[in-house]
């Protein structure tokens, strides 16, 4: 078994009787970019700490390289987390706190100063090991915790929404930034994050987390194009919902009548519906297309509400008998077909690109 | 602002009454310290002088106590410093609930009046040594000790409140951070806790060795039949006061200017350091008025003028004009001796001058006084002083022998 290998054996963790974290089972291998995705509350930042030791299950038990680590303590796991408000020592200098791993493992002076500036280079900030933390931007902070964390030289590196406090730009920097790190040292990245596009675009595995509970575990294709649960479906990604009841079902596609008409999509993991069962039918926007003539399946008769320009894409904000739809169009395909001078227009989607679940969450599973 | 209290004039009245109020008694003090009327005054003037400082020095008693209060003052800030930072950090790291209890349960030495404290001690710890069959020379019945833990018992609350509230600024996560990079709980301590309470560990210590030394409700009970500065000195001031104590006043006002200033400069020239804005000030370019900016190089400095000052001071010497002062002394009571003789020998020739102890500085006009209470039997010395002489405030009205019927 590699030890950089992470195994959650239904984990869960309690504060008193609040259930901040319920049967988590997974298992995340070495070397993986792996992301918790969900939204703020849901026990992301718990079940890391569990993972670097400083909570404990209150069930279950977590297994680094194989290893059980209960009773291990956090400064003996293989692990290095990096908190979510970086936690860098605003007294000690950058250089004292990339090597303060090193320091504390009885590293004499002159390797740890050689060891920083090797770490400095590597994140780019060559020269700057004797200016106190609080001299530097918000960017580099973060890339100083990193090189601070990679000291320590861990099996895994633990992040807690290390780029949530960071602008736009040198968000999507530090994406790609961090996943050419995590590719050339090697290590297992556990990453968290409630921001989906950071999940899915840096991602080898997501598990998506929605109040305590991991709901699907998939790489980001899959938790994209195949959500298993409404939550996933609505939580990643944007996503139009249309309820309805199961008229009939052939093989994986699934027959819904709903509000807008007969509406066929695909059942979510081959799952076998009865008739009359209450479901739901997400497509995403980029999904629902205008059609010239009225196409064979899933045709909706809709109306336009608004429009968003939003430079390589428009959004059409519609209504069709009461539902809210959202359709993206590129603009490159402004040439297609165009809504009809009175605002409406016949839209459509293609069946395996629908997801129909259960409306009924506890039944999702 | 200063407009709607009424103007300047009224402002400025307002602040010259304030700081008259708060330096008045200090700046008499000082200056009776340097005059050398036996009397701790200011009129009437007698003569500079720096002998009080001399007579303070010799005082044993007050000197034993001051060496007896500065041991106790060191060993109080090595046990309630610590004492403090357990309790503050106990407080930290306790659940929500149990905190309130705990704090007022660290609090309540300090709303105990110290009298109680004092009187508790040492009734407790005798009740132990009695317990444990000690005899008297044990530590359950030395001052000493009895002392030492009757400060710790409040002043370690002391020291928890100054360390509770830099710990409050103190982020965890950052030793988590620590133990989470390998490092053990007491490297984690030492390494990122430690440096982070260091200021407030420097003024828990100053606090904490001002309270013990100053202490008196406590101390006085716990030190038994020995002596710190401050009982040896309440005792001397019941005895009365002599300028001595002024002497010992300008000391203490002294070390305290000193004090602030080496810390103000020391602060001063941390922040400057820190905002980087030292580089744009000339005193920071030479490296000569930049060593003048440290702390320690102030220290010097100011001990140094300190030192010249009372080296100079010391070297005028009062005697001449004491002899001078005394001289005229002397003269005017001759003068008031001879009125007084010629006035009684006109009054009352024959009649026998009354004994009276007027000689007697005594406030209470000799009232304590042993003899004053036997029957004047012996016929009086023909040249006693008449009671005129009695220096006594109440012009003698307490003196038993006004009181007897005139034979
Ligand atoms: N030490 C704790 N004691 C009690 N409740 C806690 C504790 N830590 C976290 N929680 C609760 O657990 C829930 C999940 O918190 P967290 O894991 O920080 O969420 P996330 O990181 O996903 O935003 C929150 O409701 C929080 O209040
Ligand atoms: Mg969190």
């Amino acid at each position: 078994m590699n030890t950089r290998d992470v195994v959650l054996e239904h984990v869960s963790i309690r504060f008193g009787n609040y259930r901040a974290v319920e049967n988590a089972h997974l298992s995340i291998r070495g070397g993986e970019f792996f992301s918790f995705l969900g939204p703020s509350g849901c026990g992301k930042t718990t079940l890391l700490r569990c993972i670097s030791g400083f909570v404990q299950p209150s069930e279950g038990r977590v297994l680094i390289g194989g290893k059980d680590m209960r009773n291990v303590g956090p400064n003996k796991r293989p692990t290095a987390l990096i908190f979510q408000n970086l936690a860098l020592f605003p007294l000690l200098s950058v250089a004292e706190n990339i090597a303060f791993p090193l320091e504390v493992r009885g590293v004499g002076r002159k390797e740890r100063r050689k060891r920083a500036d090797e770490l400095l280079e590597m994140i780019a900030l060559p020269g700057t090991g004797d200016k106190k933390v609080h001299e530097l931007s918000g960017g580099q902070r973060q890339r100083v915790a990193i090189a601070r964390a990679l000291a320590a030289e861990p099996d895994i590196l633990l992040l807690d929404e290390p780029l949530s406090a960071l602008d736009l730009k040198l968000r999507q920097h530090m994406r790609t930034e961090l996943r050419a790190i995590q590719q050339r040292v090697g290590l297992t990245f556990i990453y968290i994050t409630h921001d989906q596009g950071e999940a899915l675009t840096m991602s080898d595995q997501v598990a998506v987390m929605n109040a305590g509970v991991v709901e699907q575990v998939g790489d980001p294709q899959t938790i994209y194009n195949r959500p298993k649960t409404p939550f996933v479906a609505s939580f990643v990604g944007e996503t139009n919902a249309i309820p309805g009841a199961v008229m009939n079902q052939q093989g994986a596609l699934v027959t819904l009548d709903t509000a807008l008409g007969p509406l066929t999509g695909q059942s979510a993991g081959g799952r076998d519906y009865q008739a009359g069962e209450r479901c739901t039918l997400f497509v995403r926007p980029e999904q629902l297309a205008l059609a010239d003539a009225p196409p064979a399946t899933n045709a909706i008769a809709a109306r336009r509400v608004n429009e968003e320009f939003e430079g390589s894409i428009r959004t059409l904000f519609l209504n069709a008998n009461g539902v809210d739809l959202r359709l993206y169009r590129m603009n490159a395909d402004a040439s297609g077909p165009a809504l009809a001078a009175d605002g409406t227009a016949s839209i459509w989607f293609r069946p395996e690109h629908a997801t129909v679940l259960p409306a009924d969450p506890s039944r999702s599973g | 602002m200063t407009r709607g209290l009424g103007g300047g004039l009224f402002a400025f009245s307002y602040a010259l009454l304030f700081f008259l109020f708060l330096f008045g008694p200090l700046i008499i003090m000082v200056i009776t310290a340097f005059n050398s009327s036996a009397f701790p005054r200011v009129v009437p003037w007698e003569c500079f002088t720096t002998d009080w400082f001399g007579v303070l020095v010799r005082n044993e008693r007050l000197m034993s106590g001051l060496w007896t209060s500065l041991a106790i003052g060191v060993a109080v800030v090595a046990i309630a410093v610590p004492f403090g930072l357990a309790g503050a950090l106990a407080l930290a790291d306790i659940g929500p609930r149990l905190r309130a209890g705990l704090y007022a349960v660290l609090i309540t030495p300090i709303l105990i009046p110290g009298v109680v404290l004092g009187i508790s001690t040492i009734v407790f710890w005798s009740f132990v040594g009695r317990g444990v069959g000690a005899s008297y020379d044990t530590v359950f019945y030395n001052g000493f000790f009895l002392t030492l833990l009757g400060q710790v018992a409040f002043i370690a609350s002391y020291a928890m409140l100054v360390l509770n509230a830099r710990l409050q600024r103190f982020d965890p996560t950052l030793t988590e951070a620590a133990l989470d990079l390998g490092a053990t709980p007491g490297q984690a301590f030492r390494r990122i806790l430690l440096p982070f309470m260091k200021p407030a560990l420097g003024s828990a210590a100053f606090i904490t060795f001002l309270a013990s030394f100053e202490n008196y409700n406590t101390t006085v009970f716990t030190i038994l039949s020995g002596n710190t500065f401050t009982t040896a000195l309440a005792s001397k001031v019941r005895l009365g006061t002599d300028p001595s104590l002024s002497a010992l006043a300008v000391i203490i006002i002294a070390v305290t200017l000193i004090g602030a200033m080496v810390s103000e400069a020391h602060t001063r020239r941390q922040e400057l350091l820190r905002s980087g804005k030292a580089g744009q000030s000339r005193f920071y370019a030479n490296p000569l008025s930049r060593l003048l900016t440290h702390p320690g190089a102030v220290l010097v400095l100011l001990l140094g003028v300190t030192g010249f000052i009372a080296w100079s001071a010391s070297r005028v010497d009062a005697n001449v004009c004491r002899a001078a002062i005394l001289q005229e002394k002397q003269q005017l009571q001759e003068r008031l001796m001879q009125e007084q003789r010629n006035r009684i020998q006109q009054q009352a020739p024959a009649q026998p001058a009354t004994p009276s102890p007027s000689n007697n500085p005594s406030p209470f006009g000799g009232a304590f006084n042993p003899n004053s209470l036997a029957p004047p039997v012996q016929p009086a010395p023909p040249a006693a002083p008449p009671p005129s002489n009695n220096p006594s405030p109440f012009g003698g009205a307490f003196n038993p022998n006004s009181l007897a019927p005139k034979q």
